[in-house]
């Protein structure tokens, strides 16, 4: 590991306008994805900024009726909260369905949505990434692709987004709330705070340099069964090949959005309307413009058949 | 004969002295810095950093370059080789201790990180002359054979048991809204942050239920 300084900071303010001033600078709150790249030295911060001490730790009812869930609420805390177990069950479904349960005591509500592609071109350093050094090239195209993206990759990058809770937020309309080193703060849709690659695959979100994230907000509970489908090579503590989280009503309508096939979470409303006609109908929409290797091409198959089985069981 | 005897838990423990005083040669007074401010030290090029930690119920205040993870604060600096370096990586779960009463991979967490935080390991839960029930329930169920994920696995078990007390749910719980029960499927899911390489789970699944059995 790199040799670097350490602060604790006291407000998000203060945290914010101290990255803002030092480029080299990392926010580090849970650690559980900073910490192993920084041992394997794909991050080398020279300064960590450590926010566990601020009080964003909570969750709180919203005056809309919806949620606002603290950066720092461990994915633990979040998964057992009585009312996201209640209305919101498509989060806690996603959130245990990640990691081990240790991880999930550390790492955080904002950390998880920043965590790095486990692209494992992305781990290895003597292999050309684009993602760890901008310009290098991307081994996985052409390399072993078995777990990487289908849908909205670039040629320089095909690398997939890990989070299970990220999934989750997408299919919730959920909204980030940030504060910036100038102190001004500002909210992000969900769906616009995680980038695809396009000729850019190191810049991963919409946050500027400094930029904290204080909260996510969840809106007003939609009601409807809520699913979580995660497939994976073992039946515990393993990434997603494909998951799918949806949200289905009575009539047969509602949302879906799918984990472990883009750089993001990846949901496309106008293919929504096709939920009570069924899979197929939706997969059309959905999955339409893959770009598939010969190792990944299952996951369109996958993907389908999963939402399949989770229709089923909403029918059911 | 020769005097030298060079066990490996003498060697660990003759370098953790080493490093002790060669760190704490270098240091300010305590209370020369404010926590957290760094200084200067000329035996290393990183800054050093005052960490207080409670652990196994004993105040230990440390001067630490912060790259130092919680894990080896505890093995290189107290001696604690109760919690394991397995992968480094906090795949294996051989680190696991508990902080604040909870289960956590002290690979990935670190030292400075952690300042006045209260830290549990294996050798706090129990003594080999009054073990904890989930350490005699291991030794009674062969829950090992190597040994060394142990102390990583019943730290967890230990927690994990908490855990479903305070009804988190896991991937396994069929209805979020009601309190977990502590079914076979249930502990396998929830001690899957644990590798056994020896393959010793069905003994610690045993373990894991009898202790389990004792609390309800």
């Amino acid at each position: 590991m790199k040799a670097f300084t350490y602060e604790r900071a006291q407000t998000a303010a203060e945290a914010a306008a101290a990255a803002a001033r030092n480029e080299n600078a990392k926010f580090v709150a849970g650690g559980t994805n900073l910490l192993d790249l920084m041992k394997l030295e794909i991050e080398t911060p020279a300064h960590l900024i450590d926010v566990n001490r601020l009080a964003l730790d909570r969750v709180e009812a919203t005056p809309e009726g919806g949620l606002r869930i603290g950066a720092l609420v461990r994915n633990t805390d979040l998964a057992a909260d009585e009312r996201v177990r209640r209305d919101y069950a498509v989060l806690s479904r996603a959130l245990v369905a990640g990691a081990s349960p240790q991880l999930r005591n550390q790492a955080t509500t904002a950390g998880n949505l920043l965590q790095r592609t486990r692209c494992p071109y992305f781990y290895d350093t003597n292999m050309p990434c684009n993602k760890r050094k901008p310009g290098s090239g991307c081994s996985a195209i052409g390399g072993f692709t078995r777990h990487h993206a289908i849908l909205g990759t670039s040629e320089a990058c095909i690398a997939t987004h890990p989070s299970d809770m990220a999934v989750a937020m997408r299919a919730l309309d959920a909204s980030v709330e940030t504060v910036r080193g100038d102190g001004s703060k500002r909210v992000i849709p969900i769906a616009d705070f995680h980038r695809l690659p396009g000729n850019t695959p190191h810049v991963e979100s919409a946050l500027e340099r400094g930029e904290l994230i204080t909260a996510v907000t969840l809106p007003k509970p939609v009601g409807g069964r809520h699913f979580y489908h995660k497939v994976r090579d073992r039946a515990s503590y393993a990434f997603a090949l494909v998951s799918v989280a949806a949200i289905v009503q009575p009539d047969g309508s509602g949302r879906v959005a799918l984990g472990g096939v883009a750089h993001k979470p990846w949901r496309v409303e106008a293919a929504e309307p096709e939920m009570p006609r069924g899979s197929k109908a939706v997969a059309a929409g959905l999955l339409a413009n893959a770009r598939t290797t010969e190792d990944n091409a299952f996951k369109l198959p996958l993907a389908e058949r999963t939402l399949a089985s989770l229709l089923a069981e909403a029918k059911a | 004969m020769s005097d030298f005897n060079p066990t490996r838990r003498n060697f660990l423990q003759a370098g953790a002295a080493t490093g002790g005083f060669i760190a704490s040669g270098h240091v300010l007074p305590v209370g020369a810095a404010g926590p957290s401010q760094p200084t200067a030290s000329p035996a290393a090029a990183s800054p050093q950093y005052d960490v207080r930690l409670r652990v196994n119920g004993s105040e230990h205040h440390l001067i630490l370059d912060p790259r130092t993870t919680l894990l080896d604060a505890l093995r290189e600096r107290l001696r604690l080789t109760g919690p394991k370096k397995g992968c480094d990586q906090g795949q294996c779960g051989a680190c696991t201790v508990i902080v604040n009463g909870r289960r956590t991979t002290s690979c990935l967490t670190l030292a400075v990180m952690h300042d006045g935080d209260e830290v549990t390991t294996i050798e706090g839960l129990g003594t080999p002359r009054n073990l904890h029930p989930m350490q005699a329930a291991f030794v009674k169920h062969d829950g090992y054979q190597c040994g060394f994920c142990t102390c990583g696995q019943i730290c967890s078990a230990v927690a994990m048991l908490d855990e479903v007390k305070a009804g988190i749910p896991s991937h396994v719980t069929a209805d979020l809204t009601q309190a977990p029960q502590l079914t076979d499927e249930e502990i396998r899911e929830r001690m899957s942050g644990n590798i056994c390489r020896c393959g010793a789970y069905s003994n610690i699944h045993e373990a894991i239920v009898e202790v389990a059995g004792e609390r309800r």
